[in-house]
């Protein structure tokens, strides 16, 4: 029997904000343990939640991001457990309202070869709810210790319906899902600081039919390949498990990502009547259409759409749009140069070709260095590009020049002068090159002044290898054609 | 001046004799500790106490005085803090064993609206085990008696506080109100007692035992006292989202303007059996002033009134069962010495940590928002509450407040009530709508019993119209007194 894969994820986000979800202090990841807390963190007596507007402003922004549906209302409900990363014992999130409803996530599938597009598919969303991060516990032996840093930062779950079917498509989801959430500032997604952590449900069924199967929770999935790998194994061993007449038990497993299984977590850690209720702590927050209005306007293109338009208005090609695209700020560079130069086209080959290798090989990290931080200007790649155009820097010089271009922050006229170039395009240097030329080679002047066109091909031969390559093609044969006119 | 003198004297005879400089805070804040040295031992409103602080505070006051830099009318006036309301540097038991090495780090916002009004913030006054009872018998460190009696309990769960002003231990007292524990006390103890408008007193700092119906409230010997404390502790909090953004009136100088003819309700529902016969007596009295005065008194219905106790035991049973999760024995509160493992840490903790009733408590709550009892239990009693309200709005379109007696019996005996929960229970059944509805009320003493105990009346106002509550109770209070009358102790 063949069988295919029912995958649904749910994506927790952590939001870009100034301060924590219910009181003023501050965000942030790497700081010394429990530095990041007050009263409200820590659950004292007395102390309250207050919301913080800017992440149910950046809520409302994924929910437009996502076409999803925006609730009138933003309500919260206490999810009551005991364990020691929330000091309340009580965590407060969004149950039966969430801020948003339904949405969908534009997927590409891999294509034939890289420089093929694949197929694009929606994915439907069911629902996007704010809630308060926990803290972060680390076990030991007989220990086990708890930092309140991450407790209380806003975070936004993302549940999508189980309209995932490979653990390509959940890879795809997952990477799109990320860079619109860069895209429009909501967060860094950066999975390492666990600003980005997913969680997949996995079912198979037989292909052909429609009842979906037993469904079983993978967890600790905390990197994007391991989204993909997780997933991976858990179908074949479903389908292991069916195939040797097993019962799929619905279960929480554990991914393990080095020695690459899962494995059930304990039943304890899962089977929770969270009594949930209205916080009492908090009112209701009217959302009317004035404020998503307001929010809506800062709603950017979304990648795939910025990517559609770099094909069809700029005419380029799908391999440079694909490793433009997915990088918000590399764009910004791109169109910066695509304004100075009105030429996309050699705008995108030479961020995507020049710049991007200069990016990887300059940090010794095996992160390339951020696109913020080239020390190349679009300016200056800008300038470099125009300066090939009127000649006065061959494609082969300006191929020379980039990498110290790139390391030295300096324009492409400062390292021609510096480097004593600029002869090269002299025009009175040429010039005399062109006249030696016709001189040395008569016959081929001869046949030229004769009609015979490409009989001038010799002479710039000549021109080229006395200047090593380095003039001007199109001044050599504009000089060329002058001086044999006379 | 003696010191009975001074301790005789109400918070707004106080501060007149601070301004005239008759006396000085430290003078005054003297008075209260001898008394509180006097008779405390009998009384035992205070949970703790520290006086060095109180006197260099009362010191300080002096000092503005001194400068012509005075903060106001309440600068120089001690005031009493039930023990469940954050002071920075202070402790904070909320009568329980669970708390009892804890400090808070940090103030409630009325006590840093007392601090910059300059009141001489007092000791911890005692109280039932976070807010849950009506006797203070529920306080893991001992009862308060009744200084009118001293076999009698003195109504709770703010006991302490209501004792202390009683006792003339402290002018003023905090006190927190959650179905009827500033009022009850109040009356049993023969002072006044605010419960305000939910939203109108800030909860930052209150330690919850059931938040959406929690509200700090004053208490104090007059009308006129309560008005006082009350107008500094209002105010919008941008630290509880619950607090309402509303300004707060001249609760002091609406007093002093003459009273409109008014309607003055009688809910029907609350005149009926259970009523002590002197209290039922007491409180036609009170009708008979008002309508000597000129007002109005009409009969309403308030048909859900039996409803109230027992949505009030769902709701702020599911609320406290939540609220307390957090003393859990992990990070601040006393951990069980027998645990062994994380479960045990919680287990044990929590239950050598409270008393009987809290746990009783937590158990019905939790009970109430289980899944597949929520809807028959938490979600009914939310909607029953909503019918609750609408009684309420609909009586407040004909009368401008609702009277009615405090508590149904004065002051009850030590160990009557406490072995039965319901009967317990039933002796908040005046004052637990008004909390569920979320309006103003107000306990004011209206006489004595024939042996000697206090009796109060209620009254009940329309949503943060505290200024013509205060108005139509000290209409009465001025005439009568009855809270200036000291206990002979």
């Amino acid at each position: 029997m063949k069988f295919e894969a029912v995958i649904g994820l749910e994506v927790h986000v952590q939001l870009d904000t100034n301060s924590k979800m219910f009181t003023r202090v501050p965000c942030g990841f790497g700081h010394p343990p429990n530095s990041l807390t007050d009263a409200v963190i820590l659950g004292l007596p007395g102390a309250l939640p207050v919301m913080n507007r800017e992440a149910i402003e950046k809520s409302i922004k994924v929910g437009l991001l996502l076409d999803c549906k925006i609730a009138s209302t933003c309500k919260w409900d206490r999810k009551n457990y005991f364990y020691p990363d929330m000091p309340k014992n009580y965590q407060i999130t969004q149950f039966d309202q969430p801020i948003c409803e339904g949405g969908e996530v534009e997927i590409e599938l891999p294509g034939d070869s890289p420089a093929v597009m694949g197929k694009h598919r929606m994915v439907k969303l069911t629902r996007i709810h704010l809630e308060e991060d926990v803290g972060k516990l680390t076990h030991f032996e007989n220990d086990s210790l708890v930092d309140y840093n991450r407790a209380g930062s806003p975070l936004l779950e993302i549940v999508s319906e189980p309209d995932l079917y490979s653990p390509e498509e959940a890879f795809s989801f997952l990477t799109s899902l990320r860079n619109s959430l860069i895209y429009a500032g909501i967060s860094s997604c950066d999975m390492e600081k666990g600003q980005l952590r997913c969680d997949a449900n996995v079912s198979i069924r037989p292909v052909g039919t429609e009842t979906l199967g037993t469904k079983v929770e993978l967890k600790n999935l905390n990197t994007i390949s391991g989204v993909k790998n997780g997933v991976e194994y858990e179908i074949k061993r479903q389908i292991k498990a069916i195939e040797e007449k097993e019962e799929i038990v619905q279960e929480t497993r554990r991914w393990n990502p080095d020695q690459r299984y899962t494995i059930p977590m304990r039943s304890k850690e899962m089977a929770h009547d969270y009594r949930y209720f209205p916080e009492p702590d908090l009112m209701p927050v009217k959302i009317d259409q004035e404020w998503i209005d307001q929010i809506a306007k800062e709603i950017p293109e979304k990648p795939f759409e910025k990517q559609r338009r770099y094909m069809e208005e700029m005419n380029l090609p799908y391999s440079i749009t694909s490793a433009l695209c997915p990088d918000f700020q590399l764009c910004q560079y791109f169109e910066q140069v695509t304004a100075l130069t009105q030429d996309p086209r050699k705008a995108g080959n030479w961020v995507v070709n020049d710049l991007l290798r200069e990016l990887s090989h300059s940090n010794e990290e095996s992160t390339p260095t951020p696109i913020e931080d080239s020390p190349l200007t679009p300016e200056h790649l800008a300038a470099l590009i125009q300066l090939i155009e009127k000649g006065t820097v061959s494609n082969n010089v300006a191929k020379e020049l980039f990498p110290e271009m790139f390391s030295s922050g300096k324009s492409a006229l400062e390292l021609v002068k510096e480097k004593g170039l600029e002869a090269q395009s002299d025009q009175g240097e040429i010039e005399s090159i062109c006249a030696q030329a016709i001189e040395s080679d008569p016959d081929a002047a001869q046949k030229f002044k004769g009609g015979k066109e490409g009989a001038i091909n010799a002479l710039k031969g000549f021109v080229m290898k006395a200047t090593r390559g380095q003039a001007n093609p199109q001044v050599v044969d504009e000089t060329l054609r002058q001086l044999l006119a006379q | 001046m003696s010191n009975t003198s001074i301790i005789e004297k109400t918070a707004v005879e106080l501060s007149k004799s601070l301004i005239s400089k008759e006396l000085s805070a430290t003078e005054i804040a003297q008075a209260y500790l001898d008394q509180i040295d006097r008779v405390d031992h009998q009384v035992h409103a205070f949970l703790h106490r520290d006086d060095e602080d109180f006197i260099s505070q009362a010191k300080a006051s002096d000092a503005r005085r001194a400068e012509g830099k005075t903060l106001g009318p309440l600068d120089g006036i001690p005031v009493g803090i039930k023990d469940v309301i954050s002071v920075k540097g202070q402790p904070l038991t909320a009568a329980s064993k669970i708390l009892k090495d804890y400090i808070s780090p940090y103030d409630a916002t009325v006590i840093t609206k007392l601090k910059e009004a300059g009141a001489v913030i007092g000791g911890r006054l005692n109280l039932d085990e976070f807010a849950m009872g009506s006797s203070t018998e529920n306080s893991a460190y001992g009862p308060t008696r009744n200084p009118w009696d001293f076999d009698r309990v003195p109504g709770g769960s703010s006991g302490g506080s209501s004792a202390a002003v009683a006792a003339r231990e402290a002018p003023l007292t905090l006190g927190s109100d959650t179905g009827g524990s500033i009022r009850q006390p109040a009356s049993l103890c023969g002072v006044v007692g605010v419960k305000p408008t939910y939203g109108m007193v800030s909860r930052y700092g209150l330690a919850a035992f059931a938040s959406s119906l929690d509200q700090i409230g004053p208490l104090s010997q007059t009308v006129e006292d309560a008005a006082l404390l009350l107008e500094i502790i209002s105010g919008h909090d941008p630290l509880d989202s619950t607090s309402y953004p509303i300004k707060v009136p001249n609760y002091t100088s609406a007093l002093e303007t003459s009273l409109e003819p008014c309607t003055l309700g009688l809910p029907k529902e609350f005149f009926g059996d259970g009523m002590d016969d002197e209290v039922r007596k007491a409180i036609e009295q009170t009708i008979e002033f008002y309508k000597g005065l000129g007002h109005k008194i009409v009969e309403v219905s308030l048909p859900t009134t039996d409803l109230a106790v027992p949505v009030y035991y769902v709701i702020a049973t599911a609320e406290a069962s939540s609220n307390l999760a957090r003393y859990d024995g992990i990070r601040y509160t006393s951990r069980s010495a027998a645990s062994t493992n994380a479960i045990d840490v919680y287990a044990k903790s929590r239950g050598e940590g409270f008393g009987e009733e809290v746990k009783r408590r937590c158990i019905l709550g939790t009970y109430g928002l289980s899944s597949g009892y929520y809807d028959a239990y938490y979600l009914k009693a939310q909607k029953t509450r909503t019918l609750i309200r609408e009684d309420f709005s609909r009586v407040f379109k004909k009368v401008d407040v609702i009277l009615t007696p405090t508590s149904p019996t004065p002051a009850f005996k030590f160990g009557e009530k406490s072995n039965d929960p319901i009967s317990m229970y039933l002796s908040d059944i005046y004052n637990i709508s008004t909390n569920l509805a979320g309006l103003p009320a107000l306990s004011v003493p209206c006489g004595f019993t024939k042996g000697g105990l206090p009796i109060g009346m209620q009254l009940i106002g329309q949503a943060f119209e505290e200024s013509s509550l205060l108005s139509i109770a000290h209409a009465y209070d001025r005439e009568h007194r009855y809270g200036c009358k000291a206990p002979s102790i």
